[in-house]
């Protein structure tokens, strides 16, 4: 993004100044265009579908905060996830806890699971960072596959009753539901956009870009380093839980590891480090499994050939080629 | 005018009295034949199969359990051609989230009237919940958890073929009554593993049997040379396994190797089906016993069936694809019979129907929604047996219902304990 606008500038012939106001203007249509197309959505396609969708877009975007912002990969994000939506179904089955009430404590849960796991992680870089999460996130599988009490083995924890949103909205039907759920991944969305914005996120994506060089400014990077990967993890959780609400159900799935891959799938066919590619990345993966299930076999062969000609043809993912072509950071 | 039509009455009243009752059949014919269309939604019945077409479980059921709903549907046009039926199918992917939302989108926007098959326990639990919301029919073949038709029985999920209790309860009992006690349990470290070992204690323990020992295994675990020499030490006469697939072959061929058969002790599948016997083979499976559902070479029904599913998959079918066309046939018969594709009403047409194919033939659903069928202990034959490809088991015993299900007085299904007794 920073180099996108530093080199394309010049050529331009536009000063920086000029192109951040072009740039917010076309986030804010951007942004408006996404909230419109979620409002007319259920109207025009099956609710539950977008829903999905929603809930595997805010996931992709908390990685993305993470590896395209943070510089930091992951392949332990399905322990935030899963952990989180099995609290969140415990919570609302077994405590009656209202929806929102479920989601929050599921949400919290992953935050602490991430404050934990990324105060370990961060002492290490690249390759190890990767390994030492991957390894935290299959002992919470571990833990969850080992304790059928809480999370019901690999059976889930399934029939969790959506209630009542503050206990007076009945969100049992699904369009009630989708109006929470485009709520909360637009808040999602909107947060994400501010953390990257942010004086917050500039010391992050300097991190991300020169390490040795952001410590000798005097930044604390490691400190920086854990809150990116604390919010990584909450927004995680959060996508987790609002997805236990919406199947009613969590299980073994949702903290398998390649549920981490997954979401790694999700943002490179988007577009690593791009505002809106993990939503890109996010309905094609959905749409593929939802629309090709009926193929079968071949389901895993599309996937695996559409990923391979997006490695091989756009690296920069679907939003990254058109902000390659717009010259616009998107 | 009125001179003329004189005579007329007479004729017209004598053609009016040979056609009534030939216009009247006419009649009733429409009406019946409009009625068998007209109450179906959309004049077509539309059924979903829906299970894991390319993992682990594809092999037992996948592809070839949408060859055997064709197959019923093809059978079922021949008894009612103005009948129309349409079959979709979806891959789970055994991902619970993947299926719920698959049979959500079958039953509320696709118009979908009944699902089948489903196939993995976990995914099984998530569909029955959307099903019993919605009030529609999904009939199960290989689902093992008992809480199916236990805790989280529903009045719309019908079980057709097994669970873990039927599993464990025929060669327990069996094997038990002849004199083959104690046991010894080698299982794989996970809720399933778990599960079938604790029903089968006990079982053993109601049935008077002892439990030697038990151990549980990683799961996918490679070397089971310690755990085969700590079930050979125990002086157990009957070594079961509570794992499947891989496992089961890597610990039967490990099994061969220490010459256990050859020491008096005998294997036991606790579940195990044909498609795994023919991929490790009779070398490695010989001496297996286990309990099943159904066997392609039971009769000349089973074998007729067999060979039209040969012809179409190049596989004998397993008891879990034979299941599920049972199952459509019995669904679409009763749709037929009452002329509605109605869930309440289809539903108390097929309870009400014993089930007439070669699958279960004359079995019926019991209170909780299982179908009450025979059961069949089988083992593996040595491979000087193997006498035709595929006829891999030789049946031992034909297990009653009665020794194969728990009885409904055990039941904690909602829908038996509310029922007054």
């Amino acid at each position: 993004m920073a180099d996108i606008a530093s080199t394309d500038a010049p050529a331009a012939g536009l000063s920086v100044r000029e192109i951040d106001d072009g740039t917010e203007r076309l986030h804010r249509i951007l942004m408006i265009g996404i909230a419109v197309a979620l409002v007319i959505a259920p109207f025009v396609t099956y609710p539950v579908f977008v829903m999905k969708v929603m809930c595997f877009a805010l996931f992709a975007l908390a990685f993305n905060l993470l590896l395209g912002f943070g510089g930091l990969l992951s392949f332990g994000q399905a322990a935030y996830f899963g952990m989180a939506s099995y609290v969140c179904a415990y919570a609302a089955k077994f405590w009656g806890l209202s929806p929102e009430l479920a989601i929050l404590s599921g949400t919290a849960v992953a935050t602490l699971i991430g404050l934990v796991f990324g105060a370990l992680a961060i002492r290490r870089q690249g390759i190890y960072f990767a390994m030492i999460t991957l390894a935290l996130a299959q002992m919470a599988f571990f833990f969850s596959l080992q304790t059928p009490g809480f999370t019901g083995g690999e059976d889930g924890i399934q029939a969790v009753p959506r209630g009542r949103l503050f206990g007076l909205i009945d969100i049992a039907d699904d369009r009630a539901l989708y109006w929470l759920v485009a709520a909360i991944f637009m808040g999602g969305l909107l947060l994400i956009y501010r953390i990257i914005h942010s004086p917050f996120g500039q010391v992050c994506t300097a991190i991300r870009d020169n390490e040795p060089r952001a410590i000798s400014l005097g930044y604390r990077t490691n400190r920086y380093k854990l809150v990116v990967f604390v919010l990584s993890a909450a927004l995680a959780g959060l996508a987790g839980a609002t997805k236990a609400i919406v199947f009613q159900l969590a299980s073994l799935t949702d903290v398998h590891w390649s549920m981490s891959g997954e979401v790694v799938l999700m943002t490179l066919v988007g577009g690593l480090g791009t505002i809106f590619g993990p939503i890109a990345g996010a309905l094609v993966i959905v749409s593929m499994q939802n629309f090709l299930a009926s193929l079968g076999s071949w389901v895993l062969v599309v996937q695996g050939v559409i990923f391979v000609v997006c490695v091989l043809t756009f690296r920069e993912g679907i939003v990254g080629i058109i902000a390659k072509w717009s010259k616009r950071p998107l | 005018m009125m001179h003329q039509d004189r005579s007329r009455p007479a004729r017209t009243g004598r053609i009016r009295a040979s056609l009534l009752p030939l216009a009247a059949a006419f009649a009733t014919l429409l009406t019946t034949a409009n009625l068998a269309v007209a109450e179906v939604a959309g004049g077509t019945v539309k059924i979903g199969v829906i299970n894991d077409q390319a993992g682990p479980l594809s092999d037992l059921a996948g592809p070839g359990s949408v060859a055997a709903a064709r197959l019923a549907i093809e059978d079922f046009q021949k008894l009612s051609p103005s009948v129309k039926v349409e079959l979709v199918t979806a891959d789970h992917q055994n991902k619970p989230d993947i299926g719920a939302q698959i049979v959500r989108r079958w039953y509320d926007a696709e118009a979908v009237d009944a699902v089948f098959d489903v196939g993995n326990s976990a995914v099984a639990l998530a569909v029955q919940s959307i099903a019993k919301e919605r009030g529609k029919l999904v009939v199960y073949s290989a689902v093992g958890t008992v809480d199916i038709t236990g805790k989280q029985c529903s009045p719309t999920g019908l079980a057709w073929l097994h669970d873990n209790y039927n599993l464990v309860s025929g060669p327990i009992r069996k094997l038990k009554s002849q004199g083959l006690d104690p046991w010894f349990f080698i299982a794989a470290d996970y809720a399933f593993g778990r599960n079938m070992v604790q029903e089968s204690q006990a079982m053993l323990a109601s049935a008077g049997g002892r439990t030697a020992g038990s151990v549980f295994h990683p799961l996918g675990n490679a070397d089971y040379g310690s755990f085969l020499l700590q079930a050979q030490a125990s002086g157990a006469k009957v070594v079961a396994f509570a794992n499947a697939g891989e496992q089961l072959v890597s610990a039967m061929k490990q099994w061969n190797e220490f010459g256990m058969g050859a020491a008096g002790q005998t294997p036991v599948a606790l579940l195990m089906f044909l498609t795994d016997v023919h991929s490790m083979g009779l070398q490695i499976a010989q001496g297996l016993t286990t309990m099943t559902a159904w066997y392609w070479d039971l009769n000349d029904d089973t074998r007729a069936f067999a060979k039209r599913f040969f012809g179409m998959r190049g596989t004998m079918p397993t008891a879990p694809q034979a299941a599920v066309y049972s199952a459509i046939l019995h669904y679409l018969k009763a749709v037929a019979a009452t002329g509605s594709d109605d869930t309440a009403t289809v539903l108390a047409k097929m309870r009400a129907t014993p089930v007439d194919d070669f699958y279960a033939p004359g079995a019926t659903l019991r209170a909780d929604n299982k179908l009450v069928h025979d059961f069949y202990l089988v083992q593996a034959k040595k491979p000087a047996e193997l006498d035709r490809p595929w006829a891999y088991y030789k049946v031992v015993e034909t297990v009653k219902p009665a020794d194969a299900y728990r009885p409904l007085s055990e039941s904690e299904c909602p829908l038996v304990v509310a029922r007054p007794k």
